[in-house]
């Protein structure tokens, strides 16, 4: 199907399935009730979930395949959301116009900042991406104010020229729209005590999202993907084999810039704002621990580990003293104080204590990450149910 | 005239004169081995050859093209192949793959933006890649991933790697180094083959005069970065010369 094999077709549709039908799945608990504070299923967090899965995505074509390590990619994701931001304020509020140039100017960008920090590898590599992301940020929070906001940041103003939607009507606020329909435009469902909210904008992110994933699945199994493999494997027999290794980490460097770039152009057209915080180096650090916790060099695990962090950083966070104290008020008083202050320093300001655990966790158990995990219980359960010798794990690729 | 003509090369590493005044030729469809005590200058030659390293003097010319300034791969592409003292092959691939890239090298050149266009519908790289695992014994070792094989079979994987690109010279860089015995012979056996069935020209650094004996054509003796003699191997057994060179080192 489509050109993929039976595996990668399967992987496709679960991963369709999933973001379809999102709004469920993150909702399981009924409203109201003491465990609604982790449902997920509300538009903006759902829309991070996706949006974050592109830029991991992209990332891992580098980082996964190559091997190279870039610690600037919040720049091209940074480059994108304010490209896009000026699509909003020159031309109009429809996104596509905007995204588009998302990804081109990202393009643009990566190939610039790769052309030079591609000229070393390892750990010099890195800095160097490092140093171009903090160079741009800086750049942007302070001279490139003209272009950037600064401190206040970009967003649309009445005073905009909008040459294909005119001015804004006075007190009118400024709504991304795919033709004429709103991103935020959203339809409840309620089931019983259950409801579920069916947004936009997250759907329209959810296609591109899947369709980003598609993209990836086909370089992973094309004669590229190999080759950024070969590169990863051994650069010495790349060479002696008669292949230019610089034109291919060049060209993976750039298609990860454009994916960032397509996720900064998508979180403006959720949220019409661009600030300079998203290129700080701790955004490029989530990046590769996005990818790294859920499996570097996988296909699904870049999306998981960006769900999970996602999840950890507007859900966890969100658990304070007086959630903890309604969960725990049947306790005996002492009890309840001595319970809530065991938990207190995990949950609320605390979210990073259990994620950096977890990362610990798998760094040191599971180097293939969160989808390895997934393997070595799936294969548990296959070896007790199935007395006959399990195929090999490298299948035939036909 | 040979396919590689190496003219008055000098390479100077601070106050040490690696190579003075190399001069050598190996004619197409010969096999022509480098021998030499350690510290002879053969590795270092074996570099300028394949553009690893730059010689301060002199010119490389295949078949009539200088190599010189030239990058690895470019050179690879001009039709040189090179096998290493230890196998460089890609560990984390698997053994079809490892054959396929060069195959994709071949018919591609060093870069081409192939990344939507699947593995699988490569027919031809495919046939090609099983022919050539078939010839060196690894079909059934095909899924494999090449880390977990033998000293012996990566040896035969790169050398399948190498012969499938179809190379004009083949460069081999003390191909049984470190090797047992039987690995030695089989290693042996297999450039014969290759040799009789492919007509490849060869030239092979070593250091073990049997491996030398029973393959070479030609053979130049390198002594501290100079070529002492270059002669056929019966004419070098008994050279007095190379006993010279080699003397205490072994019975030539």
């Amino acid at each position: 199907m489509l050109g993929l094999n039976k595996k990668d077709a399967r992987l496709l549709l679960i991963v369709v399935a999933i973001t379809m039908l999102a709004p469920f799945i993150l909702n399981p608990f009924p409203a109201g009730s003491d465990l609604a504070q982790f449902n997920a299923g509300y538009p903006d967090l759902m829309q991070r979930f996706v949006i974050f899965g592109i830029l991991a995505i992209g990332f891992n074509i580098l980082f996964g395949l190559t091997g190279y390590l870039s610690f600037g990619h919040a720049a091209f994701l940074g480059v994108g959301s304010y490209a896009a931001v000026w699509m909003f304020k020159l031309l109009s509020m429809n996104i596509i116009p905007a995204i588009m140039l998302s990804v081109i100017i990202a393009g643009v960008f990566s190939l610039v900042i790769g052309y030079v920090s591609l000229r070393r590898s390892g750990i010099y590599f890195s800095i160097l991406t490092l140093a171009f992301a903090q160079m741009s940020y800086s750049l942007a929070y302070s001279v490139l104010t003209p272009l950037t906001g600064g401190e206040t940041g970009l967003q649309p103003k009445a005073t905009d020229a909008r040459i294909l939607d005119g001015a804004l009507e006075p007190g009118e606020a400024a709504t991304p729209s795919l033709f004429n329909i709103a991103m935020r435009d959203s339809f409840e469902l309620s089931l019983g005590n259950w409801e579920f909210v069916f947004n936009f904008g997250y759907y329209v992110a959810a296609v591109v999202m899947i369709f980003a994933f598609y993209m990836s699945i086909r370089i992973f199994r094309s004669p590229f993907g190999m080759m950024l493999r070969a590169i990863k494997s051994n650069q010495t027999r790349m060479s002696y084999t008669g292949l230019n290794a610089r034109p291919y980490t060049l060209a993976a460097f750039v298609i990860s810039g454009m994916y960032a770039g397509l996720a900064g152009g998508l979180l403006v057209a959720m949220d019409p704002q661009a600030g300079a915080e998203r290129m700080f180096w701790t955004a490029s650090g989530e990046i590769v621990i996005m990818t790294i916790l859920g499996g570097a060099g996988t296909l699904i695990g870049p999306v998981l580990g960006a769900g999970f962090i996602k999840y950890f950083e507007n859900i966890v966070s969100k658990i304070n003293e007086t959630v903890l104290h309604q969960w725990f008020y049947w306790l005996p008083d002492g009890l309840e104080d001595f319970v809530i202050a065991m938990i207190y320093p995990f949950v609320g300001k605390g979210w990073h204590l259990p994620l950096g655990l977890l990362f610990m966790l798998v760094v040191i158990f599971l180097p293939g990450g969160l989808v390895q995990g997934g393997q070595k219980i799936a294969g548990l359960f296959s070896r007790k149910t199935a007395d006959e010798p399990q195929p090999k794990a490298t299948e035939p690729a036909e | 005239m040979g396919m590689l003509e190496v003219k008055g090369i000098n390479k100077r590493f601070g106050g040490l004169q690696a190579l003075g005044d190399v001069n050598l030729s190996v004619a197409e469809n010969t096999t022509h081995a480098i021998i030499g005590p350690n510290g002879a200058g053969k590795s270092t030659l074996l570099n300028v050859l394949v553009g690893k390293l730059i010689p301060d003097s002199g010119s490389v010319m295949f078949n009539g093209q200088s190599v010189l300034g030239r990058k690895p791969h470019e050179i690879n592409q001009m039709g040189i192949s090179r096998v290493f003292q230890t196998p460089e092959i890609f560990s984390d691939l698997s053994v079809f793959e490892n054959v396929m890239i060069p195959c994709f090298a071949k018919r591609d050149g060093s870069f081409r933006m192939h990344a939507i266009e699947s593995i699988i519908s490569e027919k031809g790289i495919q046939q090609q890649a099983e022919e050539i695992l078939a010839d060196v014994n690894m079909l059934e070792k095909r899924h494999m991933i090449a880390s977990s094989l033998s000293r012996g079979d990566k040896r035969r994987l790169e050398m399948a790697m190498c012969l499938v690109q179809d190379p004009k010279l083949l460069l081999l860089d003390e191909p049984t180094a470190g090797m047992a015995r039987a690995d030695t012979e089989n290693t042996i056996n297999l450039l014969k083959e290759i040799r009789a069935q492919r007509g490849i020209t060869m030239a092979i650094i070593e250091h073990d005069m049997n491996v030398v004996f029973s393959l070479a054509e030609r053979i130049t003796v390198l002594a501290q970065g100079t070529p002492l003699v270059e002669d056929t191997p019966d004419n070098i057994k008994g050279h007095p010369k190379v006993r010279e060179a080699y003397l205490g080192e072994a019975q030539v």
